[in-house]
């Protein structure tokens, strides 16, 4: 589904992606693990094209897309959540999953005036059916910025789903989420894998991360240095070192 | 009646430069250029009926299209940069238009007098409404139905996906991108559309005044333009003509009484007015409430 080789993304002297290689498959949920500042997000940006490449290419189901820009990636079939979200807020709820539905509308070469208008049959039944799945379904007309930090997280996960992407790329969806909610996300990551979308998740909460991937990477200061089943790399020596510190 | 009617033509015309810079601004972007565009629009509207003798509803259209291909142009480059570097760069590109007409002479003669621009003299003589008969009153709905026309026009926008798209451009560059939308695309279409409704503003203010010349067009114009849609907010389009009214109608023309004072006054109120509304005189709980008052409901 998603290549990455020799992927590196030098900002002056620091390295923050360094020589990455990763190979996602299809329908996997694949964890991308390791200390703050060991270049996770850099990965992300890379991979949508917010940051330019130093080295290194992208290949999404084979295809090059190294040097797309952000907004045809998308329309390729890759969609994010951010870290720190990033909400349209002075737009309604509904209206923010209205946008998304550019993407898809892009892909289907609308015709210029109906993508702008928004006037195709689906979208309204889509939409719909994506807030009622994401229990946003009341909140329909709120702004954006008034609803609370769980809900923005949903809302913020349904946007990136109404673009309708082959690969979903998840920025620590569980950060700032009480166990409650994180459970509600662990069991909507899985549904959305096995909706045949392949998921990149970038997380922090270990015990989410190891019940859920299928595969994880571990990543420490801009290089890979394990790859593996969650059992696997539980037991590696130096993914302790990295998490924990060199023994004295 | 004919003080009213000709400041009802006033606010009319200033709506509709307003409006032209509140597309704009719903994408963030804030663009001084649009007296440059109001500009082209007077000057390409008034060289049609003076001179070539076009009706004046294909000079609007002309002036309208002729604006809005310069704004397209002037977009692609001068949305690459943001913030301050880009009013700076509209501010330069407002001041090449208005220098432009300042040296641009085409005059043909017309009987015994010569007709047409002539630099800083300015374009005199532009007689369209007066030659065929239409009284103020006319002028003023004429205008009038212009500005309900782009007014529909915006609203309806507003109110489609597009105007969620440029709201979201606004408000997040980034997010918008992880959305699939092409920022540039966006920006220029918004600056397009800016420009064809400043220059619709243009030929309407020079076939009013039947006078223009390249003073009618500086900085201070451009930045009304800002400070319509800002003053009114950018909840919807019924914001900037409040803006309008309150500032062209009830500070310039209501507070005339207090001579010399009037502009500390002027000042002093937009200050209080953005204090207690800071954003906007229509913003958005306003404008729910009106619309619950209506009952409509959007959506």
């Amino acid at each position: 589904m998603l290549e990455l080789q020799g992927l590196s993304k030098h900002f002056g002297g620091v390295r923050a992606v360094d020589s990455l290689d990763l190979r996602i498959t299809p329908g996997q949920i694949f964890g991308l693990i390791g200390p703050n500042g060991s270049g996770k997000s850099t990965t992300v940006n890379l991979i949508t094209g917010l940051l330019p490449v130093t080295r290194g290419s992208i290949k999404l189901a084979g295809e090059e897309i190294t040097n797309l820009p952000t907004h045809v990636r998308l329309s390729t079939g890759i969609a994010r959540t951010f870290q720190n979200i990033r909400l349209f807020g002075q737009l309604t709820v509904w209206q923010n999953l209205w946008v998304a539905e550019n993407a898809r509308a892009q892909r289907e070469r609308a015709s210029f005036l109906s993508r702008w208008l928004g006037g195709e049959r689906g979208a309204r039944t889509r939409i719909t059916r994506a807030l009622e799945f994401s229990g946003l379904a009341d909140k329909a007309d709120e702004l954006a910025a008034n609803l609370a930090f769980g809900e923005q997280r949903r809302l913020e996960l349904a946007r990136a789903m109404a673009a309708e992407p082959k690969l979903l790329l998840l920025d620590e969806p569980a950060a700032g989420m009480n166990p409650e909610e994180i459970g509600a996300l662990d069991d909507r990551i899985r549904q959305i894998r096995d909706s045949g979308i392949t998921v990149l998740l970038i997380e922090h909460h270990m015990e989410l991360i190891m019940a859920i991937a299928d595969r994880i990477a571990v990543l420490n200061f801009g290089q890979k240095i394990a790859e593996g089943t969650p059992a696997e790399i539980q037991s590696n020596p130096a993914v302790r070192e990295a998490y924990l510190g060199t023994a004295a | 009646m004919d003080f009213y009617l000709g400041l009802a033509q006033i606010i009319g015309v200033h709506t509709l430069l307003g409006l032209s810079a509140y597309v704009v601004l719903l994408t963030g972007q804030v663009s001084l250029a649009q007296a440059g565009f109001m500009a082209i629009g007077a000057y390409v509207a008034a060289m049609l009926t003076v001179l070539s003798g076009w009706p004046l509803m294909a000079a609007l259209i002309a002036a309208g299209l002729v604006a809005g291909i310069t704004a397209c142009l002037v977009g692609f480059p001068a949305l690459r940069v943001h913030g301050l570097m880009l009013v700076v760069a509209t501010v330069a590109f407002g001041e090449i238009v208005r220098l432009f007409f300042f040296n641009f002479d085409y005059q043909i003669s017309r009987g015994s007098i010569k007709v047409g621009p002539l630099g800083g003299e300015g374009f005199r003589q532009i007689r369209y409404f007066p030659e065929n008969g239409w009284t103020t009153l006319h002028v003023a709905l004429f205008i009038w139905a212009i500005v309900a026309l782009v007014m529909a026009a915006l609203w309806w926008m507003d109110r489609s996906r597009a105007g969620a798209v440029l709201r979201a451009v606004g408000e997040d560059e980034i997010a918008a991108q992880s959305c699939g939308i092409n920022l540039t695309a966006v920006k220029v279409s918004a600056m397009t559309a800016g420009g064809v409704i400043a220059g619709l503003a243009g030929g309407l203010y020079a076939h009013y005044t039947t006078h223009i010349e390249q003073t009618n067009f500086t900085i201070l114009v451009a930045t009304f333009a800002i400070a319509y849609p800002i003053l009114g907010g950018l909840s919807s389009v019924f914001g900037t003509v409040a803006a309008v009214i309150f500032i062209q109608g009830f500070l310039v023309e209501g507070l005339r009484f207090l001579g010399d004072w009037r502009n500390l006054l002027f000042g002093a109120l937009i200050v209080l007015v953005m204090n207690i509304r800071p954003s906007g005189l229509l913003d958005a709980r306003t404008m729910a409430a009106l619309r619950r008052l209506f009952g409509r409901r959007e959506g």
